[in-house]
């Protein structure tokens, strides 16, 4: 096909950062991504606490919002021992949604859609809460695989059911915020790519008619705000989730 | 016609946009995709304990110092309420018993300032009544005394006039006698 042809996956190509410091340590562009959704979350923390005001400014309230929406979410998902995951739940939380939302302006990468970091933090997270439930029960912890109240002939068939359902949650965990980030980003750029198909394609008209790909795109945009929020949230939240498993488990 | 191969177009788009090259997600060849996961776990690490170790400690502190200074003024708040209470009842109670107080009062005033317009009728009625029995015991005693002047007079000129009407002189002791009758008929009539 001549002229322009819709590039979809060019936005999610790994380069290297930084310069020649980058190139020399594989510091990738997903990295400086990274990098920067850590540094706007320490300098949000940095700025909110200038003051530390009784009647909080716009920073200082956006962090002290963000802080008591991540502690609600723990003490009410895992209870009172929650508050020791506290700090590892924010970091992971914000992390992720500080990352769907650079990802969502234009020339920044979404690192969120990249399925090696999905699944490395879900791993950690799987890794982590079995650590946890094995440190707190110790061999006890595996009692979780075997449901309570249920017949004895049903165990052979329920307690591999179990284990698998338990082995596959860092898979959906990660599959989940990687293919929502994709499929969004991916959309967008589609349609962006169809404007200039139309435009190229059939001249003045095409160019009007590709006001239609353009409203989907605005649509899309707000579509994708909800979800850079709300995978972050499910991320989180089954984070914590797992975490009372360990904890309590039942 | 033309929106079901919009529609058709626009569905073929992504999966050829896909077809055409790997996902670069999935491109394990390439040393990038996984040493980003080693520079994030950098990341991550030093976030987490910064995080942890100073920005979340802190606005913990301020949150919980803001949890105190509201649940301290509240305290206070609902001690001046208290104290205000008390003050109500005690101006209701104080401005009860001053009403009564000046009731009190002023009906003692009543019945003092009665008591004593009483008692100084009593002590003009009874001048009055003194200067009344004196006038009239005064009255009687000229009313008396003209009587007593009368006699001789009425007697003399009844002496005169039977002197004039006789040529006798009556007797001196049956002429008072029978002025004194004369006297005491014209009194009993």
């Amino acid at each position: 096909m001549a002229g322009p042809s819709i590039d979809a996956l060019g936005q999610f190509d790994l380069t290297t950062g930084l310069g020649a410091i980058g190139r020399a340590v594989n510091f990738t562009n997903s990295n400086e991504a990274m990098l920067a959704a850590a540094i706007i979350i320490v300098g949000m923390f940095a700025i909110g606490l200038k003051a530390k005001a009784l009647v909080p400014g716009r920073i200082q309230a956006l962090v002290e919002v963000l802080y008591e929406f991540v502690h609600h979410m723990c003490v009410d998902t895992i209870g009172e021992e929650g508050r020791k995951f506290f700090p590892l739940v924010f970091t992971i939380f914000s992390f992720i949604l500080l990352g769907n939302l650079i990802g969502l302006f234009p020339y920044f990468f979404a690192f969120t859609s990249h399925i090696a970091v999905t699944l490395a933090l879900a791993l950690f997270v799987f890794v982590f809460s079995t650590a946890v439930g094995f440190y707190i029960h110790g061999f006890g912890f595996l009692k979780f695989f075997v449901p309570a109240g249920v017949p004895g002939w049903l165990l052979p068939l329920l307690v591999p059911i179990e284990i698998i359902s338990y082995l596959s949650r860092p898979v959906s965990l990660s599959v989940r915020l990687f293919a929502n980030m994709t499929a969004g980003h991916v959309m967008w750029e589609v349609f962006a790519g169809f404007m200039l198909l139309l435009t190229a394609g059939f001249g003045v008209f095409g160019a009007i008619a590709s006001v239609v790909p353009l409203g989907l795109n605005v649509a899309l945009a707000a579509l994708e705000l909800l979800v850079a929020g709300l995978q972050a949230y499910v991320f989180a939240i089954l984070t914590c989730l797992y975490l009372h498993d360990a904890v309590h488990m039942h | 016609m033309r929106r079901i191969s919009t529609a058709l177009l626009l569905a073929l788009a992504p999966s050829a946009a896909l077809a055409e090259g790997k996902m670069p997600q999935m491109d394990f060849s390439n040393p990038l995709t996984l040493d980003q996961v080693g520079w994030m776990a950098v990341i991550l690490v030093v976030l987490y304990l910064l995080l942890s170790r100073w920005g979340l400690p802190q606005m913990g502190k301020v949150l919980e110092n803001r949890a105190a200074i509201i649940a301290r003024d509240l305290a206070a708040a609902r001690a001046a309420k208290q104290d205000a209470d008390r003050a109500v009842a005690l101006l209701t109670a104080t401005l009860a018993s001053a009403r009564a107080n000046a009731q009190a009062e002023v009906a003692k005033a009543v019945a003092d300032a009665k008591a004593q317009a009483a008692s100084k009728a009593a002590a003009l009625n009874a001048e009055l009544e003194a200067k009344l029995a004196e006038s009239e015991a005064r009255i009687e005693a000229a009313r008396a005394s003209a009587m007593a002047a009368i006699k001789p007079v009425a007697a003399q000129a009844a002496s005169e006039i039977l002197l004039k009407l006789t040529g006798a002189v009556p007797e001196q002791s049956e002429l008072s006698q029978r002025v004194e009758d004369a006297l005491a008929a014209r009194k009993a009539a």
